[in-house]
């Protein structure tokens, strides 16, 4: 029997199992549960409760800005200045309820500073037309040197009459004892896998990655959209500073430092493509997962921590290469 | 009537002429080859036609109502579409979304909407139905023939209630079979009532759909008539200038 041409549009080439194998995503999700089942075995502390929250902590702050970071590597852009946005959002929280402000007013001016770094990123590199990657490395600078000038260097951990709701915003764990932390990262995985999903305006994020040329013609509002996706970076890395204060207890000028590598590492392992027109919030909280059980596990196996960046680099490498595998086999 | 009436068009940018004094009309469901050689001014005119430049003098009359266009957003209001001859399509979507790409379909209730993809998938599918095109609306426009891509292309201008085409050198960099389905892609645009407008150098693809040709050259209409009543030397001789001009 002939297929009629309306069976073969109705028809669909992939099922959902074979997407899933041929994705990124699912081989590092295999990768970090082996590690997971292996270190369980191989040492005793791995499995332990304290050393599971630790974990799932210390994933939370490079996960929750590489989600921020995703909306950017979709549109083909990048953000360095990530990590010096973290440290002055958390330096402006700190400085201001030092000076005996509420805490409502602290995350306040925190967010503003953020949002107006990540609006001033965005609008050189959407109407001005400055290189994304010049423009964040300038900001990278800029925004660090604010910090140290706002608390003229100095360490600060006394912040004011809301200094217990801080630390209990940041250390507490209030649901199930799951630490805060991991649950805003949770809440915050999913606004942003809605986003990308089910909007128009995620929609729009993987047109510009994918054909920014075709997307002005087709009448996305390109712009506002790059615009919005820096604003969207700098604000994630605010919400991480403030959380990390209220965690951490105190704010010093080096907070963040050479954060947006392990940031963007984190992405890329997740399967997003820094050629813009890929990415998923859920990739980048496993790429975040995977780059913490490699450092977790070097210490519990006694390694040196030395070899920490050999094996996190290995990780980067190793994930680009089942990549490139792929797109091999389907040019054959 | 006509669907389509230029009157006298003329553009120039600062001393260049582009466009001088060009009158034409176009009938619903009519194919018009428009041809000319490099810098005759055919990109201009139609760039007037898309809202991408205004004229300089004359008058657009859409349907026997005056057209003023400022941007191009507006031109699709008014039924006027455009396929880019890069074809605007990204490689990273699916057909579907390629379709949809700037008025994706969305439910829901006031600022709660999210992307209907089901009525996208529906409506892309019936689309390349109509236009009797194997392109699966779930697919990635990466994994697509250069006929496939195209059928996105055009179904794009599909969506709404077009009436007027304008295609922008449509088979200037595919394969012979391709060629073949792209003028098929035409005819199928025609049968529906909708004017399409072609502009391209491949004499053989004129002379296989169009149902007019219009030759321009440094700006001027030199030609307008029948596809029955020229012939491929004759329109040769007008876009070289070894005719002066045919009424």
């Amino acid at each position: 029997m002939a297929v009629t041409l309306d069976q073969t549009i109705a028809q669909k080439q992939h099922s959902f199992l074979s997407r899933m194998f041929s994705s990124q995503t699912f081989w590092v999700v295999i990768a970090v549960i082996l590690a997971c089942i292996f270190l369980s075995f191989a040492t005793d502390a791995f499995a332990t409760q304290k050393n599971l929250y630790n974990i799932t902590r210390n994933i939370t702050f490079v996960a929750i800005i590489a989600l921020g970071m995703t909306f950017v590597i979709i549109t083909g852009g990048i953000d360095l200045s990530v990590g010096s946005v973290l440290c002055l959002s958390s330096m402006v929280l700190a400085v201001t309820m030092h000076a005996g402000y509420s805490i409502e007013v602290g995350i306040l001016a925190s967010i503003a500073t953020a949002l107006s770094i990540g609006a001033f990123n965005g609008i050189l590199i959407a109407y001005l037309g400055f290189p994304p990657f010049v423009v964040t490395l300038g900001m990278l600078s800029i925004a660090r040197s604010l910090a140290m000038v706002a608390s003229n260097n100095t360490v600060v951990f006394q912040f004011g009459p809301d200094h217990d709701k801080l630390l209990a915003l940041g250390g507490g764990a209030w649901v199930f004892g799951i630490a805060n932390p991991v649950l805003y990262m949770i809440i915050l995985a999913l606004i942003t896998g809605f986003t990308l999903r089910w909007t128009k305006f995620g929609r729009h994020i993987f047109a510009i990655g994918g054909n920014e040329h075709a997307a002005t013609l087709t009448g996305v509002p390109v712009r506002q959209i790059k615009v919005a996706v820096y604003m969207i970076s700098a604000l994630a890395a605010g919400i991480a500073g403030i959380v990390q204060t209220g965690w951490l207890g105190a704010v010093t000028t080096n907070l963040g430092n050479g954060m947006e590598l392990q940031v963007i590492a984190a992405t890329v392992i997740g399967g997003a493509d820094l050629a813009g027109g890929v990415g998923t919030a859920f990739g980048a909280i496993v790429g975040a997962a995977l780059i913490e059980v490699i450092r977790n596990s070097l210490g519990l196996l006694g390694i040196n921590a030395f070899w920490q960046g050999v094996f996190i680099g290995g990780a980067i490498l190793l994930a680009v290469l089942f990549d490139r595998i792929r797109n091999f086999r389907r040019n054959d | 009537m006509a669907v389509l009436e230029l009157t006298n068009i003329s553009k120039h940018f600062g001393a260049i002429q582009a466009v001088n004094d060009v009158s034409l009309s176009i009938e619903p469901g009519q194919v018009v080859g428009l041809m000319g050689d490099n810098g005759a001014g055919k990109s201009t005119l139609v760039k007037m036609i898309a809202g991408n430049f205004r004229p300089s003098h004359g008058d657009m009359r859409l349907e026997g109502k005056e057209l003023i266009l400022h941007k191009p957003s507006e031109a699709r209001q008014h039924g006027i579409e455009i396929v880019h001859q890069d074809l605007a399509l990204c490689n990273n979507l699916t057909a579907a979304a390629n379709v949809y790409l700037g008025r994706e379909l969305r439910r829901g209730v006031g600022p709660f909407r999210i992307l209907d993809y089901a009525a996208m998938y529906k409506r892309a599918g019936q689309l390349f139905a109509q236009l009797k095109s194997e392109t699966r609306p779930r697919d990635l426009v990466k994994q697509m023939s250069g006929g496939q891509r195209q059928a996105v292309a055009i179904a794009r201008t599909m969506l709404s209630q077009a009436k007027i085409v304008l295609m922008d050198e449509p088979t200037a960099a595919i394969s012979v079979r391709q060629v073949a389905e792209v003028l098929n892609l035409i005819r199928h645009l025609r049968d529906q009532g909708i004017a399409v407008v072609l502009i391209s150098h491949r004499m053989p693809d004129v002379f296989d759909v169009a149902d007019r040709v219009i030759v321009m050259r440094r700006g001027r209409k030199v030609a307008d008539k029948r596809i029955a009543s020229s012939s491929p030397e004759e329109v040769t001789g007008l876009i070289t200038g070894a005719i002066e001009q045919v009424v």
